[in-house]
């Protein structure tokens, strides 16, 4: 054990330390569009989300290792630069990148198996916030079962011909592009015959049906397609290998979604306001009850902080066997996310129930919010029993189920 | 010996549940909830009216039906089952019984048989007694209110409102008082209206009984939390039924998803987590009105108990349903934020276990 990154770390942290400083209180204009992105503190500059991003790349703080060409800082590759920058930046509260499924998941992508012209075409304005990507995968009879997904796609000329239907498309109604699994060879045994294509979500056909989901947002869509023709040269990896690429994103998104340094930060989010909130005159943190109930929680989020040290150490160290614990992160991480938002309501009691734009909301009404909104993630991006299958089969290696004839 | 609900019961019990099901349909809910009906609730309201809700409790001298706490129960638990927009708890369960216990030979007859002719109806403020949050609370001196309490129950068409100082003063308040403030609040469940109510040289009538007694108001507490239990018990039935049908019905992987053991193992744990939670109910409400020396460790220990299996049940319950259970295509998630107040008003079940606790010592 050597938790000590070593002396030419130092320098990096000192400089991560100042830019923070420098930038303390930084709010954004206009909105964001989703309710979970920080809208920054007060009593700093006060900038676009845009400016931001590019703030943030110039500096090396965010796409540190995607090269200059394609919009990045074009830093080496450096794994434990990228933890500095995001554990100073969690400490000091100061706004990270914005996220989304095109910069957590495409660009990693296209990075790994994309075309020159691709790489040129799309990264950059992806990076700097102005191509929002949805992902169109799931459909209404392929969720859990996404291989057997039916939306189909044909070469006609030197274009793609796409007829079909996706569901839960998150943020489609914003985005200016979707990375889509499509159904191209229809001979082909289930898994192999699907392709990535990347459409513009502005070509004639495509029509967008937003859904309602139970936070009272409509968060996610359904995207209609009906002979959406698109280049042939739309396409990441070859005809047919489109379940390997979007196998190597989903493993991109089932590590983000639930980051165990954001639920800390919400830990002591609750432990603040349980210092100020009463019941009987008595400040919450003082109820031994609530107070046992967080410090389990809170050893639950330490051990996943640990966790993630050590998935950072495989990675430098490589031989190191952390198969199993990377499988874990989505599962532990959003069920535990999802008991966290849960605590805070019961601590609050009735208060804790309060929404949208009511009198005596606490901390914005964001602990109901993502109360629901994390058993939205516990479903989306492979649901709990689905990892759980995943740790089972191909973590420990036990039997898989029977296959249904023809299935 | 017989443990069990009676032949009048069920049949009372099935005409609520008949009823909701033709008028508060999934449609007339979202309706309702998103605020574009606002007669709709009132409609409904009527209906139920007309089955006689308002007088189960009420004794047969004021004009009522004069049934027991299980009666009432099982309302609840259709109620719950049907997320049934409408109120209930407070002013025909606990409004009635605080009145019963709290209020003079007098002020029984004049509150109670206009309940009972639906002349009068009463929202309830007691959570002030229960727990005090921050800046809440009702002080009462030279015979007026002053203060805040929240989440008082049932205010809208209310008439009159029951309220509570901390030291379990029970007072009859006009809802239509000018030195009333009535703010709406707005929580995830919207099929029922809460709100804050804030006094200002607020005269009232104090029931007499309860100025050197706090029984009253813990009567009315213990009736109030069986009822939540009772809604919860009927909503997690809902969210139960629904999860198996479709789980019968959807497939992935060529094969009902209801084949895969994962998926049977929800619903199973579902069934035996809520299967118990009937008899605790029930005994629960008949304790309340034939076991005095039971009735408050019962009634504290269904209403916690009750919460914890129903938070459970209405996670797994949208699990099952996949993204499908998420939206708000299906309605789930009304039952889901139904259960999600019941589990928080009138105490949260970590007060209502120290109470249990204090009622053994
Ligand atoms: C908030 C949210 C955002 C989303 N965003 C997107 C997006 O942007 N793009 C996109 O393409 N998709 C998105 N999804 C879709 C998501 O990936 C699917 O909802 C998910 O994979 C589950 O599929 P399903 O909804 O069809 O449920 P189903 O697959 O029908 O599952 C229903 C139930 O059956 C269980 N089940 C199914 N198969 C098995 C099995 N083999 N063994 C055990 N249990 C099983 C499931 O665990 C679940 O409990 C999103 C979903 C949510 C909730």
């Amino acid at each position: 054990m050597d938790l000590e990154y070593g002396p030419e770390y130092q320098d990096f942290t000192k400089e991560v330390q100042d830019f923070c400083k420098k930038y303390k209180g930084i709010s954004f204009t206009g909105g964001s569009n989703t309710p979970l992105a920080s809208s920054g503190g007060s009593g700093g500059p006060e900038m676009s989300r845009s400016e931001w991003q590019k703030i943030l790349i110039e500096n090396g703080y965010f796409a540190r290792s995607v090269p200059k060409e394609y919009g990045g800082y074009g830093g080496e590759v450096d794994i434990l630069k990228n933890r500095i920058i995001a554990s100073e930046f969690s400490k000091s509260k100061t706004p990270g990148p914005m996220g989304g499924q095109g910069i957590d998941m495409l660009v990693p992508t296209l990075l790994e198996m994309g075309t020159e012209e691709q790489k040129q075409t799309y990264i950059k304005p992806t990076l700097h916030g102005e191509m929002i990507w949805c992902q169109g995968y799931s459909e209404p009879n392929a969720g859990s079962d996404l291989a057997s997904l039916q939306t189909k796609g044909e070469l006609i000329g030197d274009e793609w011909v796409i007829n079909g239907q996706k569901i839960w498309t998150s943020t489609a109604q914003y985005s200016q592009m979707c990375f889509c699994l499509v159904r191209t060879e229809p001979d082909a045994p289930k898994h192999a015959g699907i392709s990535y294509l990347l459409i513009p979500m502005d070509t004639p056909g495509i029509e967008i049906r937003p859904l309602v989901d139970m936070t009272l947002n409509a968060g996610f869509n359904e995207v209609f397609f009906t002979d959406v023709k698109i280049p042939a040269t739309n396409i990441v990896g070859k005809r047919g290998e489109g379940w390997a690429v979007a196998n190597a994103t989903l493993g991109h998104e089932r590590g983000s979604l639930a980051p165990p340094d954001a639920t800390m930060n919400r830990v002591n989010m609750l432990m603040h306001l349980m210092e100020k909130e009463t019941l009987d005159g008595k400040p919450l943190i003082e109820h031994p009850i609530y107070r046992d109930r967080l410090m389990q929680i809170q050893g639950k989020v330490l051990a996943q902080q640990s966790h993630a040290l050590r998935l950072l150490s495989a990675k430098l160290n490589p031989g190191a066997d952390v198969k199993i614990g990377k499988m874990i992160q989505k599962l532990i991480g959003t069920e535990l996310r999802h008991e966290l938002e849960g605590l805070a309501i019961d601590v609050m009691g009735e208060i804790g129930t309060l929404y949208e734009d009511s009198p005596h909301l606490r901390n914005d009404g964001t602990w109901q919010f993502i109360y629901m909104y994390f058993l939205g993630l516990i479903i989306g991006g492979g649901t709990s029993q689905i990892q759980k299958n995943i740790i089972a089969e191909r973590g420990l290696g036990m039997p898989k189920e029977p296959k249904v004839e023809g299935a | 010996m017989y443990f069990g609900l009676s032949e009048e019961q069920s049949f009372f019990q099935d005409n609520v549940k008949k009823y909701l099901e033709e008028h508060a349909t999934i449609d007339n809910i979202k309706h309702i909830t998103s605020g574009d009906e606002k007669n709709l609730s009132e409609e409904i309201h009527q209906g139920l009216l007309n089955l006689g809700i308002n007088g189960l409790l009420i004794p047969e001298e004021f004009g009522g039906l004069g049934l027991d706490l299980l009666f009432a129960a099982v309302v609840s638990e259709a109620l719950g089952g049907g997320v049934g927009p409408t109120p209930f708890i407070a002013p025909y369960v606990m409004a009635p019984i605080a009145i019963m216990h709290a209020g003079t030979k007098s002020q029984q007859e004049n509150y109670l048989s206009k309940i009972a002719t639906n002349e009068f109806r009463f929202g309830v403020g007691f959570s002030e007694f229960i727990g005090k949050r921050n800046d809440a609370g009702i002080t009462f001196s030279d015979n007026a209110l002053n203060g805040r309490a929240m989440f008082v129950l049932d205010v809208n068409d209310a008439t009159h409102l029951l309220l509570a100082d901390e030291k379990g003063q029970i007072f009859v308040v006009d809802a239509k008082s000018s030195n009333l403030e009535i703010v709406q609040l707005t929580t995830v469940d919207k099929t029922r209206q809460y709100s804050e109510v804030i006094c200002t040289n607020l005269e009232v009538e104090l029931l007499e009984n309860s100025s050197d007694s706090i029984e009253p108001i813990k009567q009315a507490i213990d009736a109030g939390r069986i009822m939540l239990a009772a809604d919860s018990l009927g909503a997690s039935q809902t969210m139960i039924d629904k999860a198996v049908d479709y789980a019968k019905e959807r497939k992935q992987f060529g094969r009902a998803i209801g084949s895969f053991q994962a998926v049977k193992h929800m619903c199973a744990e579902m069934a035996a987590d809520l299967e118990p939670c009937y008899a605790l109910v029930w005994h629960a409400a008949h304790c309340h009105d034939h076991s005095p020396d039971e009735a408050r460790l019962m009634a504290c220990h269904t209403k916690a108990h009750v919460s914890e299996m129903s938070k459970g049940i209405a996670k797994k319950a949208t699990e099952v349903h996949g993204g499908m259970g998420f939206t708000d295509l299906l309605g789930l998630h009304y039952w889901f934020k139904r259960i999600g107040l019941n589990r928080q008003i009138l105490g949260s079940p970590e007060l209502v276990r120290e109470e249990a606790y204090k009622t053994q010592v």
